[in-house]
């Protein structure tokens, strides 16, 4: 088989269109650099009618948007998952970990949560707080310009709160709570646990001329058709195309490796196309990564030459090292005041309209770093699932569970909207024992070869778990719930969810000064190869107790303007 | 977040047990029918999504006797009231033969437990259940249909894990049908502007709204209006 060159010449090909990629997309193409965009999935718009599966009834999918085919169901706009046929990876030593891909543009942001949170001061010095980790070579204040931007370029509602933890940006102002919520609000006020309005990206109000305002259907996960949501692609790449931006998009494109030259340099990347199954370069004066934490680890492991023998930026032995996931665990409680509700509609925004961020302070618990709560809950549209175990809260009644005929009709409308959840996200602390690594063993149907991960949970992460179910305990019983579960003991590892489940997975290309401990600089550059830059989360330090994609905005804006810079000054 | 808890409770599995009504033609709606029929589908499919729902639509699973005794044990788990029709009415059957070819672990504890309903009538009333008469049918589901909480589920009689299946398996495919929608009372998926709790649904579960908590809120007369802030994030507009 013969490489296929192209003959044109990038200022930048940038691998990846999620949250990263997509603002590489966005201010490279708008500071006038000739860009090459590679996707490994399809081009996927949420306006396209074709694609779209907001506003869909249950009944339009035969399975009735059960998760047989789509990893979070037949309604969701994810292309990708846990499992991809014909790209597997590999675990070892008893490893737990589960890899979450996309496979399209726009990546995760299409369907994501859109909890849109500031790291805070102490979350990038946290080492100085409990000498754990390490201390990102940056602070709030060389981020804050960027989260600023971030906020008033794409969105989001929340409220100003003034706490020292949670920096406040330029919010829209949230929604109202829901019945469920305002009983968790009820409930955490009880004891002392704060709640304030969500942060979350979505649009209650009028941003610009190009994105719609939300209209409250509820469906986030389904990306937005009228783009009042963050999607990569609908608030990056697509404005940055009407732009007149030079993008060139590569769609169904599999990123291999970084090429590099005599000098070590890189010259662009090689890739396959999924359609042809042949292999492709591109060259380029720099190359940004943006494949996702543990996506771009692979391609520089797997880009070895004379001069990177280790891999790309790999000469400290540090990419693939230090991966790290939030920490999860869920509890849902029945609460027999939400029994016989009256019906309205109460969609609201795609997920939760309030939230609590992390309150305590460590040096009185068992464990290091904290977690936020979750809150779910209400009256949603019926999917496949609705109505199973239909009658099961008669047993808090002391009443029969089970039966047939028509009071199963008047038992599923008692029990609708009665049942409030509660997840806990928090912080890991970083190990360098915890990472992925090339399986040399096991190749993907494109020839490449795969990761294989190593990963165990500590007593910081298990005493974390522990803690959040005391605490819903706690939330339950001041709401006067039935929590639906036993709390999950020492041999569930307190409900623990696997590392990856939570797709935050972070730290494998991770930021510092010295480049025996760290894969890039303060401005995400390779200490090894100047021209290539990681713009996904794989550069981060540690992870702090919020969900990664504004700090990922934030950073690739900053490392983009200096890419703009350094090419200006022909540093690179 | 509600994307996770969402998909949770997908595969319960469950045991059997029943009592029959006649069986009915479905009497679907226009977009029900649309859905269940062909593998052409209009909600986001990719191509290769559409080719797999086509080529299970074009398999058969359960036997034309299967699915006589499906109707008839569907319309027993959900029969009609006065406002709404039985479950097999609204094309519940066709759902479950969907689902059968779509997660296999289902088909055996659906085509066995079938057989074992069968069987049970046979050995009670001396013919097969859809046969029963409508008495003879409750009398075989009053045994099956009550599961004892305090044994998991995964250590129940098959006969009784068979029926809870079929039970959620009912219930599911017709809350997620127009009419069971329509029953339930589901009020969303349509275009609006939230605006809060109404008054009384606050007053019925003895709830209320914090003031301060409020002047964060949306005023929703605000919502088409251009954001600006100062520059220490105060909202202007």
């Amino acid at each position: 088989m013969q490489i296929k060159e192209s003959s044109k010449m990038y200022d930048a090909v940038i691998v990846g269109s999620g949250a990263g990629g997509g603002m590489a997309t966005k201010i490279l193409s708008e500071a006038g650099l000739n860009i090459a965009v590679v996707e490994a999935g399809p081009h996927f718009d949420p306006a396209n009618p074709e694609q779209q599966t907001q506003m869909k009834w249950p009944w339009e999918s035969p399975r009735r948007g059960a998760n047989t085919q789509r990893t979070f169901g037949d309604f969701d706009a994810l292309y990708g998952g846990w499992d991809i046929p014909g790209e597997p990876y590999t675990r070892k030593d008893g490893t737990k970990f589960d890899w979450f891909r996309a496979r399209m543009l726009g990546g995760r942001t299409n369907h994501w949560g859109r909890i849109s949170l500031r790291f805070s001061e102490r979350d990038f010095k946290h080492k100085d707080v409990d000498g754990l980790g390490e201390n990102w070579p940056i602070g709030y204040e060389d981020v804050k310009p960027y989260y600023d931007k971030v906020d008033k370029l794409i969105g989001l509602f929340g409220s100003k709160e003034n706490l020292p933890n949670e920096p406040d940006g330029f919010f829209l102002p949230p929604p109202k709570p829901r019945l469920h919520e305002l009983f968790y609000i009820k409930g955490a006020r009880k004891s002392n646990i704060p709640v304030i309005p969500s942060r979350m990206s979505m649009l209650t109000k009028r941003i610009n001329p190009e994105r719609g305002i939300c209209f409250y259907c509820g469906q986030c996960n389904r990306s937005c058709s009228v783009y009042a949501d963050f999607s990569a692609g609908s608030c990056l790449i697509f404005p940055a195309q009407k732009n007149g931006g030079q993008i060139d998009l590569y769609n169904n494109a599999m990123v291999r490796e970084v090429l590099t030259n005599a000098e070590g340099k890189a010259t662009g990347v090689s890739y396959i196309n999924k359609t042809d199954r042949k292999e492709y370069t591109l060259r380029a004066k720099v190359v940004v990564l943006a494949a996702s934490a543990c996506s771009s680890a692979r391609i520089l492991l797997n880009s070895k030459s004379p001069q990177h023998p280790n891999g790309l930026g790999n000469s400290g032995d540090t990419v693939g090292k230090y991966l790290h996931d939030s920490t999860g665990s869920s509890r849902a409680a029945f609460v027999p005041d939400l029994v016989n509700r009256k019906q309205y509609n109460e969609d609201g925004v795609g997920g939760m309209h309030v939230y609590t961020p992390w309150w305590l302070d460590n040096k009185k618990l068992d464990f290091p770093r904290g977690y936020h709560i979750e809150v779910w809950g209400g009256m949603g549209m019926p999917n496949y699932g609705f109505g199973f175990n239909a009658n099961e809260y008669n047993k808090f009644f002391g009443l029969k569970v089970g039966g047939y005929g028509n009071s199963l009709r008047s038992d599923v409308k008692k029990y609708y909207g009665s049942v409030v959840g509660f997840g806990g996200r928090g912080e890991s602390v970083a190990q360098r024992d915890n990472y992925c690594e090339i399986d040399p063993s096991v190749v993907d149907q494109y020839g490449i070869p795969v990761l294989r991960f190593h990963y165990k949970w500590t007593d910081f992460e298990r005493k974390q778990a522990k803690h959040m179910h005391e605490t819903f305990e706690e939330l339950i019983h001041n709401m006067g719930g039935e929590a639906l579960s036993e709390a999950p003991g020492a041999d569930r590892e307190y409900g623990l969810e696997a590392p990856g489940r939570i797709i935050h997975e972070v730290g494998t290309t991770r930021m510092g000064t010295d480049p025996k401990t760290s894969v890039v600089n303060e401005f995400q550059q390779l200490h090894d190869a100047k021209n290539v830059f990681v713009v996904d989360a794989g550069p981060f330090v540690s992870q702090a107790d919020k969900n990664p994609t504004w700090t990922i905005l934030a950073l690739s804006w900053r490392t983009c303007d200096y890419i703009v810079e350094q090419l200006k000054m022909q540093n690179i | 977040m509600d994307r996770r808890e969402s998909i949770k409770s997908l595969f319960v599995g469950a045991a059997a047990g029943s009592l029959a009504l006649a069986s009915c033609k479905p009497e679907l709606s226009t977009v029900e029918r649309e859905a269940l029929s062909t593998g052409a589908t209009n909600y986001g499919r990719t191509p290769e999504e559409d080719a797999q729902i086509a080529a299970l639509h074009a398999q058969q699973f359960f036997s034309e006797h299967d699915l006589e005794s499906l109707g008839v044990l569907c319309a027993l788990i959900l029969p009609a009231n006065e406002d709404f029709p039985s479950a097999t009415e609204v094309g519940v059957v066709d759902f479950i033969e969907f689902m059968a070819k779509d997660y296999e672990p289902f088909q055996t504890p659906l085509r066995g437990g079938l057989m074992w309903l069968d069987h049970q009538a046979n050995k009670l009333f001396g013919a097969e259940f859809k046969k029963l008469e409508e008495g003879q049918q409750h009398e075989i589901l009053e045994a099956i249909a009550y599961p004892d909480l305090h044994v998991p589920d995964s250590e129940r009689p098959l006969e009784v894990r068979f029926f809870s299946l079929m039970r959620n398996l009912t219930l599911t495919g017709y809350f997620t049908t127009e009419t069971g929608i329509k029953d339930l009372g589901y009020k969303g998926n349509i275009p609006n502007v939230w605006d809060g709790v109404p008054q009384e649904v606050l007053d019925q579960h003895g709830v209320a709204y914090e003031p301060e908590w409020l002047d964060k809120c949306i005023d929703q007369s605000t919502r088409g209006t251009q954001a600006e802030w100062d520059e220490d994030g105060n909202l202007l507009t």
